[in-house]
């Protein structure tokens, strides 16, 4: 019980009787909790200038950024940039090969967590389960430039794990890491290795809110549990799949970057240059910055409409939807 | 249940298979790191004939040695503990707070912030923009270039507040604030001892992040004696720069010197990958719990 307090709330009662009674209560309202604006501010600076800052450069993509000038002050040029990257020989290269490794993660990568989560679902022999859970969440914690480098240390033509083992079954390795054909698998195998055990978690979340009075009354109904998988469990995690497969889409043209960045090198070039490979190199290596974020823009509208796009379609047909 | 119920043939059949399946995954995600581990501690020449295959064979810790010779990786390790340790605390000044503010539903325009920190999880500037504003500071080879562009991440801030919002009873502020007790106060005396869960998932989710990544000091930092372990692990692992080094007294044209080199090359980037790993992965079983609730509280609202 202290005197400030009181204080504080005693004026409450009084003032109550001017007309503008609504908006005087949301000012004092505003006013008793300022602290909590002192609490946001960091944040709200933080998202300010290191998101909202980068979002009002952007408009040096239809100008010709000069560093002298400044962003403000650089000539205006419409939409030369993006004319020349449509027009340029790479364009469709680029958005081929960011499509084709989106498209292939979606559909190896997507499922896979899903079935791994199922089948911990039914297991209740707790040791053995926390053991794979375990092992199987851990090589999410590797970091990408250690990945990169596993990767191709196995992948090594000359004493590479994968490799000896390919040739130990009696097959022909191919050159993983130079040959074009095989980056992209090299690319979407590798993430699955790495991330399906750690994807399992959202569903395992979601599977832990199943009745279990469903699996009771379909056991009594003589129902198998590959019956009761199908009927009760995939259904209930239904909401959180549409919702993952939203984000998913959203950000299909946004693959993950400083993967490739790493494993890229001059002869897998053909099928590993990605739309985000090429904004790094044209921007950041040959300090092209107008043209390159003329290029990164196009990319997050594209992520942009599909986002909106794939909720709309989900909402539509069904109820689960980002907003 | 398994126990209660008595399970029916094809019951039992679907058992095994969902076991085996299980096991496969176990095979799979286990093997290549207890080779890393294996091929670490063996002599390079059984490794790269793939003699060695499992158990470790002609045990050597020259690729310790060699590893902990180098200056860079010692360098790199102080680098990354310091970033790593500011990063996170940075973070969590961020992060708790507004997530706090943004749990009070008597907090006026929680519903503008939200809005407009929610808008840059599906828009952004993007990489060249975000690069001139760094430059434009003056940040290019100083830490801060890689600590404050990230310092807060909306999905971090979002479980925080879902962590705030089921855990601290709404009465018990109104109570402390009945009993005239600051917000301020409120949240350092009564908030934070509640919610140590939470700090722990968010300091884990954020150090993991400064420890792994590489891509922001590869491209602000200029000055070698700045750069974080996963740079020279870059140099190491993947430009492959450590098999040209320290091999100026070797006949290059003999081609067994050049062979040896090969092999104690890729003896010392196993040795690496465990040296850098090590940290993380030997914390994460004693933490996993905590990760695992950070996710299943996103799950909620997600």
């Amino acid at each position: 019980m202290q005197p400030d307090g009181k204080s504080a709330l005693s004026p409450d009662l009084s003032v109550n009787t001017i007309p503008n009674r609504k908006k005087n209560t949301l000012w004092r309202r505003m006013i008793r909790n300022w602290e909590l604006y002192l609490f946001i501010a960091p944040a709200f600076l933080y998202f300010v200038i290191f998101h909202y800052g980068p979002m009002y450069g952007i408009q040096i993509a239809f100008k010709n950024f000069i560093p002298t000038l400044g962003v403000t002050g650089s000539p205006w040029v419409g939409f030369d940039h993006f004319v020349r990257f449509f027009n340029s020989y790479y364009f469709w290269d680029l958005l081929w090969n960011t499509l084709s490794i989106s498209l292939y993660e979606l559909a190896i990568g997507f499922p896979l967590p899903i079935i791994l989560a199922l089948a911990f679902n039914e297991v209740r022999d707790s040791f053995f389960k926390r053991t794979v859970q375990t092992v199987t969440y851990a090589p999410h914690f590797i970091s990408v430039v250690v990945m990169s480098g596993m990767i191709i240390t196995f992948l090594s033509p000359s004493s590479g794990m994968i490799v000896n083992l390919v040739e130990g079954l009696g097959f022909q390795a191919p050159q993983f890491l130079t040959d074009p054909a095989w980056f992209k698998t090299v690319y979407v195998l590798s993430g699955v290795w790495q991330s399906t055990g750690w994807g399992t978690i959202i569903y395992l979340a979601a599977l832990s809110g199943v009745d279990p009075q469903l699996h009771e009354a379909a056991v009594v109904d003589g129902a198998s549990r590959f019956k009761r998988i199908l009927h009760i469990n995939i259904p209930a995690i239904i909401p959180t799949i549409t919702i993952l497969l939203i984000l998913n889409m959203g950000s299909i043209l946004g693959v993950g970057f400083e993967k490739i960045l790493l494993l890229q090198n001059p002869l897998n070039m053909g099928s590993s240059d990605v739309i985000s490979t090429f904004v790094y190199r044209s921007g950041l290596v040959d300090a092209q910055y107008s043209f390159s974020t003329a290029v990164g823009l196009f990319n997050s509208v594209v992520n942009a409409i599909l986002l909106i796009a794939v909720n709309q379609i989900a909402r539509r047909t069904s109820e689960n939807s980002l907003w | 249940m398994s126990s209660a119920v008595k399970e029916s043939r094809s019951d039992k059949l679907f058992l095994v298979c969902n076991y085996i399946y299980l096991t496969i995954a176990l095979v799979i995600v286990l093997y290549p790191l207890l080779y890393i581990v294996s091929a670490s501690i063996s002599d390079p020449k059984y490794v790269s004939s793939g003699e060695m295959w499992l158990i470790p064979k002609g045990i050597t810790f020259d690729g310790y040695a060699r590893v902990f010779e180098n200056a860079n990786i010692w360098i790199g390790y102080k680098n990354t503990i310091i970033y790593t340790v500011v990063g996170t605390i940075v973070n969590l000044i961020v992060t708790l707070p507004a997530a706090y503010a943004l749990s009070r539903s008597d907090f006026v325009g929680r519903g503008f912030f939200m809005a407009l920190f929610l808008v840059t999880m599906f828009f952004g500037g993007g990489l060249v923009p975000s690069y001139l504003l760094v430059k434009d500071l003056g940040m290019v080879n100083s830490m801060w270039a890689l600590i404050l562009p990230g310092a807060a991440s909306i999905w971090n801030i979002i479980v925080s507040r879902t962590f705030f919002q089921s855990t601290i009873p709404k009465e018990l502020q109104e109570a402390a604030h009945i009993d005239g007790c600051t917000n301020f106060r409120l949240f350092i005396r009564i908030v934070l001892p509640l919610s140590m869960p939470i700090i722990a998932v968010m300091a884990l989710f954020y150090g993991v992040g400064h420890w792994n990544s590489y891509f922001s000091a590869m491209i602000y930092l200029n000055d070698s004696a700045k750069y974080p372990l996963q740079l020279f692990l870059r140099q190491i692992l993947v430009l492959q720069e450590m098999a040209a080094q320290g091999g100026g007294a070797i006949d290059a044209s003999s081609a067994t010197a050049m062979n040896t080199k090969a092999e104690i090359a890729a003896l010392v980037k196993y040795a690496v990958i465990i040296v850098a790993t090590v940290p993380v992965i030997a914390i994460y079983p004693f933490l996993q719990r905590y990760f695992v609730q950070g996710v299943m509280i996103g799950s909620v609202k997600g």
